[in-house]
């Protein structure tokens, strides 16, 4: 065990020598698919719930699309799928992007929890008691100053604990990333069990960084829910 | 050119006809503050308001009164547009709102007129309304910085002050909504309408949806607020507190003004259908 952290601590942790690997390449995916798969969301999210068909049709398509299909098969697709095809080669501005396993992961990552967040995010504006959205029309708020001030602030608040949950869902789906040789946690875990066949310690060490993970994420999300949930009143608190 | 102004005669020669057959005019400019004429909603193939017309002079309070259904709501939510009036016309100070004909109706032509009428008309809702994710500060000043764009500090001054007029303590202002009774809710909405600094004040039932305990706290913020000649129109169920305050008594049954006057007609009703409806509720 302890030969296996001497040997495989730096790499589960931040690097195996060369690049980014482990706990940090876990972080740094999750962060950029879910920072990335936000700021996507919140305009498709709006689109969802128009009321012109032209707006919400598209989007509507899309989340069913990205999430009637396994997030693995969304990899594969954007990892050698796409690759395969000779228009995407031919391009240099694709074929240089779909080269890099971390750009296609991050694409697919990107895609499949913005689908997600567009849902949660739709389901939260549409729970704005309407009177709320009433009263802020009569009183001359209209369009983006509507959005802005009233809309995006009450619905990402009544969103957090479903979003919250699609965080740490996304946190565990990044363990895919392997598949695409991209070197997170789980990868790291695999080399060192093919190298030492210390299979039980290498996977656990594994699982408890996911754990500790979850655990500092659910505790974030907790704080945020004390400081911007607190309106939905006592009994709610 | 799909674009009808109901008021706008082309002739200025029948604009002039007209505002001389209005009962006072100062200089060729109307003194009624608000004129609502032959307002017409209809919901599917029920119309809710079949020509109904009200006239506010400033300082007026005008209570509109009615059994449920008869289109009292409907004809306030149609002042400030939250319904679209299918016909009719609308004129705040002297100037009308031009109205576009449009499939479901009308709407409101020009959209800078919209929002100009609506900073100078606030309203109170029977549920209240208040934005439930701000704070009671916020919900007073929000509208006044990001509609009026007073700045912030003066905004939250002004909240503050209002919030101490309708007789709250200054440490609800840090409260949100939920925390609150729903006396003191619709008291910190009065404050919301107040911090626009409106011309006229719309109220909706504004204590139907209070505890029987808690009504007596809102109308007393109202009538201090008549007592200072504001120009208020409100929806109300309360005979006894309409009687005390207003100046004018509408009477709507099934969308049409059947009655009105002083605050006298509501102890001489002159038609049977009014008799009826206070005999009803004053048992």
């Amino acid at each position: 065990m302890i030969e296996l952290l001497q040997q495989y601590g730096q790499a589960f942790l931040w690097s195996d020598g060369y690049n980014l690997s482990g706990l940090a390449m876990t972080l740094w995916l999750l962060v950029a698919s879910i920072v990335l798969g936000f700021l996507l969301a919140l305009p498709l999210a709006i689109a969802r719930v128009s009321r012109k068909r032209l707006l919400r049709w598209p989007v509507q398509f899309y989340t069913w699309l990205f999430r009637g299909t396994p997030l693995y098969i969304q990899l594969l697709i954007c990892y050698t799928g796409l690759y395969s095809l000779e228009a995407v080669r031919a391009q240099p501005l694709l074929d240089g992007f779909f080269r890099e396993a971390i750009n296609c992961t991050l694409l697919a990552f990107v895609l499949n929890t913005c689908a997600y967040t567009v849902e949660i995010f739709a389901g939260a504006i549409r729970n704005i008691p309407h009177g709320e959205i009433e009263a802020a029309q009569a009183y001359g708020l209209s369009g983006w100053r509507l959005y802005l001030h009233l809309i995006i602030p009450s619905a990402l608040r009544r969103a957090l604990p479903q979003y919250g949950n699609e965080v740490i869902l996304m946190l565990h789906a990044t363990s895919l990333a392997f598949t695409a040789t991209v070197p997170d946690i789980l990868k790291v875990a695999r080399d060192a069990n093919a190298a030492t066949f210390m299979t039980f310690q290498a996977f656990g060490i594994a699982a408890l960084l996911y754990l500790l993970l979850s655990f500092l994420l659910v505790g974030l999300f907790r704080l945020a829910e004390r400081r911007w949930m607190t309106f939905l009143g006592p009994t709610r608190g | 050119m799909n674009q009808t102004a109901y008021a706008m005669p082309a002739d200025p020669a029948g604009l002039c006809t007209q505002r001389l057959a209005q009962p006072l005019s100062v200089a060729g400019t109307a003194l009624h503050k608000l004129q609502v004429e032959d307002l017409h909603k209809r919901y599917g193939d029920h119309e809710v308001l079949k020509g109904v017309s009200l006239n506010a002079s400033s300082g007026d309070v005008i209570s509109l009164i009615g059994t449920s259904g008869s289109g009292k709501s409907t004809l306030l939510r149609c002042i400030n547009f939250l319904e679209q009036p299918d016909a009719g016309r609308i004129t705040l100070d002297g100037r009308t709102i031009a109205l576009r004909q449009t499939r479901g109706g009308t709407t409101v032509a020009d959209k800078a007129q919209l929002q100009g009428l609506r900073t100078r008309l606030a309203m109170v809702f029977q549920h209240f309304n208040l934005w439930s994710h701000m704070s009671v500060l916020d919900n007073i000043s929000m509208a006044p910085r990001q509609v009026l764009g007073v700045p912030a500090r003066e905004a939250s001054e002004r909240a503050r002050a209002y919030l101490d007029k309708v007789g709250l303590p200054a440490r609800v202002a840090e409260q949100y909504p939920a925390f609150l009774s729903g006396g003191q809710q619709q008291r910190v909405a009065i404050a919301r309408a107040l911090a626009m600094e409106p011309e006229i004040i719309l109220f909706d039932e504004p204590t139907s949806a209070l505890d029987p305990e808690l009504v007596g706290e809102v109308l007393k913020v109202i009538q201090t607020l008549a007592e200072e000649g504001r120009t208020m129109i409100m929806v109300t169920h309360e005979m006894g507190f309409a009687r005390q305050v207003s100046s004018q008594v509408l009477f709507l049954h099934q969308g049409r003004v059947e009655e009105q006057g002083s605050a006298q007609i509501l102890d001489h009703p002159a038609s049977e259908r009014l008799q009826q409806f206070l005999s009803n509720r004053l048992k």
